[in-house]
């Protein structure tokens, strides 16, 4: 025989879990149980069940658990049968929770979904109006709306997060909430209550209507959003009609406007603008960094943020060829800041050397890469462009005459000497360069880092410590191998 | 031909209604009015004002279609720069306005008290000087946060130009910053927009991203700095105002991500303003293609499809405005389809029109259990008028069809019959 489980329209979700543990632990089968709630129709079922307390632990996965929650929640009168019916099946199946493809679940989870648009949409269009004295300490707001489904308890915390400072109500023809001193409280079936005027809500309906633009009707997009139901209880939502039906008419007038002069002010404000705006981002005016900023020799500045010149003393004697700017080199415009850098900065220290009195550049100034996904890989600059970049590493040459050039990497071999191959066998001997100075072949710390083998890594390591060892040597001794240019 | 003193005269009447039809009028033409993604925070301690949970509401939608979420206003629509697509610019003869800090203070908090907005999207015209305008802006900021312990939503756009310090404080000040690019290439930038600078523009963007991440790192002593912009950095490019195609634009957008790791990029086709400059001449906004540049962007950041995938089946470097971006790849590679919903990888049902990454999801979830048929994929939520040619599954082959040649007829609109104006 049939029994009846009412549960209440406040504490709902509590009393449904109760309950619903209760009649699982007794073993109850779905088909002998209705479920209401205390505002459907009463005397239609047969007489009300005794619920019995939990005689054992029911365990339920997770995400049944925060199905549930949402569901209980419908308008459908048959929300609590169809809970329980899949929660009597998942005692046996934990597995079906899964089941996307189950019709039950399905069902349930498409009532899921209707709760949480209906949450999500109160949390939306609630229209709050000041009810107390605006200059109270704690002020007073009360809004009217018709929730779809019985979401008011479902919702009303998120008010309280966010509105803590202040007295809310939110009155519905079903559950009304009631946030008085920081206190949430319910009440059932309060009458509408007529709320006063509110200046406030004129400027926003103002706001509604200019921030609409006609010229790009999408009547469709806006009605799928803000579904018709909700309007009367909006106040900007009156406009819509009259926005949609003037908007052709402003679209075409825009398009059919005949330019106008510019205002007679317009070229005062711009000289005297100009005149005043300084500059923070040392963007040099003049000279080669100016020059080097505004390249576009190669392509590759188009994809980059800036090209990065070299840094250190222009008196440096020993000169540090890179091979491009990577990732960081590129955001912050410092030659040697991201990783490799630091592996050459470790390798300079352990050589003895100051990084303060090396000069730092690359062979390609601007940062050449692919993008995969949200990273920047790294690329090869082809020769094209390390030919086109040379420009820019002659005129640093010819600037500081170091007494020795040290070339990291195939690429800023190839840009000194002009040959970019075999540098595992030509590091650590000296070349003579195009622009007639010793460089002294060396590793890219990159590549070092890239060596998978650990071993073979330390021995990198160890090859361009002792390559900047051999650099600096020569600039300190400065005797058998002749400045470059002297 | 007003002079200098009536203007300041009939300025300093305006309302404060006069002042905000006029100042949001100027802000319409920015897309964005995101709210989410920033750190979660709420007033439950009753010291002050606002929540922010992590997904944004949009409080009303306006007959564009348009999501509204933020209050959305220029500071001022006064504008030293003359930028040809722009409704504010110097050149142009539309109403100016200026609301004062304690105007944009107030507005904020008294519609977020209604439950009208989710925050403050401030943006502004070029007033003095880069600095004079980002201090003002900064200082609307500070006031809400400091005075009004406002915890809502605030998306600042800095101006490229602003000193670093101020780029600093609106940074811990603001959820979001955002710098438009605007243009899909530096030519088109220093053809309408003759004052900024692409290479600035993105000095600026690379300064966020260095900021960001500095933000991330906790000191010696294992202290985390104060956060800055915790829902990142965005960006906006107009569409259809430079002869720029899709390829372009969406490879400048790709740059961008990777270079600055952007929350977004935001398409605006370009639409008609009142008082439009000779240079631009007006046309209806390209809407379609707005959307499909959003469609191919999606499938670029969540899909894992690579830019030349996708710009390799548009025919002249514009994506197809009669089928979606995806539709395209798979009609072109129909080679690669069907597919088995019950054995092919995430990476290739993620490819699969008409299946999005919830129903990929719930699929790999289900199939562990058991074999999935027709009617499942319709529960799971699959939009299978678009799948069916492209899937295999338990009783179900879409045999010949795939391979037809009239395949993408199947999926285009019919032709539209011409209308009389």
């Amino acid at each position: 025989m049939t029994k009846r489980v009412t549960l209440p329209r406040i504490g709902t979700e509590a009393a449904w879990r109760r309950a619903a543990r209760g009649v699982l632990s007794a073993g109850v089968p779905p088909e002998d149980l209705r479920w209401t709630d205390s505002d459907a129709p009463q005397g239609l079922f047969d007489a009300e069940a005794q619920v019995p307390p939990a005689t054992r632990e029911i365990r339920v996965p997770r995400a049944f658990a925060a199905m549930s929650n949402a569901v209980i929640w419908h308008s459908d009168a048959d929300r609590f049968d169809r809970l329980y019916a899949f929660l009597w099946r998942l005692q046996k199946e934990p597995r079906l929770i899964a089941d996307r493809g189950d019709p039950a679940l399905a069902h349930l989870r498409r009532m899921e979904k209707a709760v949480h648009r209906c949450k999500h949409k109160m949390k939306a269009f609630v229209r709050f109006r000041e009810i107390g004295d605006p200059g109270a300490t704690r002020r007073s707001f009360a809004a009217w709306f018709e929730p779809t489904h019985h979401t008011v308890e479902f919702t009303a915390t998120f008010f309280a997060r966010r509105f803590a400072d202040m007295d809310w109500r939110i009155f519905t023809p079903d559950v009304s909430a009631i946030f008085e001193d920081g206190r949430l409280r319910f009440a059932l079936d309060v009458p509408r209550p007529e709320l006063p005027e509110d200046a406030s809500e004129g400027l926003w309906v103002t706001y509604f209507r200019n921030i609409f633009n006609p010229a790009r009707l999408k009547v469709q997009a806006m009605t799928s959003e803000m579904p018709k139901k909700y309007w009367h209880n909006m106040p900007e939502a009156a406009s819509i009609p009259e926005l949609i039906a003037g908007a052709p008419a402003r679209a075409r007038a825009m398009a059919a406007a005949a330019p106008t002069l510019p205002p007679a002010r317009t070229t005062r404000v711009q000289a005297a603008a100009q005149a005043e705006a300084p500059d923070h981002w040392s963007a040099p005016k003049a000279g080669f960094a100016a020059a080097l900023a505004g390249c576009t020799r190669c392509p590759l500045h188009s994809g980059a943020t800036q090209a990065v010149q070299g840094e250190g003393p222009e008196t440096a004697e020993l000169m540090i060829v890179g091979e491009q700017p990577g990732d960081q080199e590129d955001l912050q415009g410092r030659p040697f800041v991201g990783p490799a850098g630091q592996a050459l900065d470790a390798a300079l220290q352990a050589a003895g050397v100051s990084r303060a009195e090396v000069y730092l550049t690359n062979a390609v100034k601007h940062f050449k890469y692919v993008t995969r996904g949200k990273r920047r890989l790294h690329q090869r600059p082809n020769s094209s462009e390390i030919a086109h970049c040379r420009w820019w590493l002659d005129a640093e040459l010819a600037r500081l005459h170091p007494r020795i050039v040290l070339a990291l990497g195939a690429v800023a071999a190839q840009a000194l000497t002009g040959d970019g191959a075999r540098i595992m066998a030509r590091r650590g001997q000296i070349e003579q360069g195009r622009h007639g100075g010793p460089v002294l072949i060396s590793l890219h710390p990159a590549h070092i880092l890239r060596t998978p083998d650990r071993n073979a890594q330390m021995r990198l390591h160890q090859a361009l410590r002792d390559d900047i060892a051999t650099a600096h040597a020569i600039t300190s001794v400065g005797s058998n191998v002749s400045r470059a240019g002297s | 031909m007003a002079s200098n003193g009536t203007y300041q005269e009939h300025m300093a009447k305006r309302s404060l209604k006069e002042k905000l039809a006029i100042l949001s009028d100027a802000a319409k033409y920015d897309a964005s009015c995101a709210s989410s993604g920033s750190t979660r925070r709420d007033s439950r301690d009753g010291k002050g004002l606002g929540s922010n949970e992590g997904s944004g509401i949009c409080h009303a939608y306006a007959p564009d279609g348009r999501c509204i979420s933020l209050l959305k206003i220029l500071m001022t629509n006064f504008c030293i720069y003359d930028c040809a697509y722009c409704i504010n610019r110097v050149s142009s003869n539309v109403q100016r306005a200026r609301f004062s800090v304690e105007e944009v203070v107030s507005l904020t908090i008294e519609f977020y008290r209604r439950n009208y907005i989710e925050g403050l999207f401030l943006s502004s015209g070029i007033i003095r000087s880069p600095d004079a305008t980002m201090a003002d802006m900064v200082r609307i900021a500070r006031k809400l946060r400091e005075e009004e312990n406002f915890r809502g939503y605030i998306h600042l756009k800095t101006i490229p130009d602003a000193a670093p310090e101020l780029i600093d404080e609106a940074g811990r000040l603001a959820d979001r910053l955002s710098i438009n690019v605007e243009l899909p290439t530096d030519a088109s930038v220093r053809q309408h927009a003759p004052e900024k600078s692409p290479d600035q523009i993105r000095r600026a963007m690379a300064d966020v991203r260095l900021r960001r991440q500095a933000a991330k790192e906790r000191s010696h002593t294992g202290k985390r700095p104060p956060r800055f912009a915790p829902a990142g950095q965005s960006t906006q490019v107009i569409v259809g105002a430079d002869g720029a195609n899709d390829a372009t634009i969406l490879g400048q957008s790709t740059r961008l991500y990777g270079s600055y790791g952007l929350k977004r990029v935001y398409y605006s086709a370009f639409s008609p303003i009142p008082d439009a400059s000779a240079r631009l001449p007006l046309v209806s906004p390209p809407l379609q293609r707005e959307h499909r540049l959003y469609q191919a962007d999606w499938l670029l950041r969540f899909y894992d499809f690579q830019l030349d995938e996708i710009t390799g089946v548009a025919p002249n470097g514009n994506l197809d405005l009669e089928v979606d971006p995806k539709l395209a790849w798979a009609l072109a590679n129909r080679a690669q389809f069907p597919v088995d919903v019950n054995r092919a990888s995430r990476e290739m049902l993620l490819r699969v029109p008409g299946f999005g990454v919830k129903t990929v999801n719930r699929i790999l979830g289900t199939r562990r259990h058991r074999r999935l048929r027709y009617d499942d994929l319709l529960r799971i939520g699959a939009s299978m008028k678009k799948a069916q040619p492209f899937v295999t599954a338990q009783g179900w082959t879409p045999g010949a069809l795939t391979d037809r040649a009239d395949l993408r007829a199947r999926f285009t609109p019919p032709p539209e019959q011409l209308s009389l104006f």
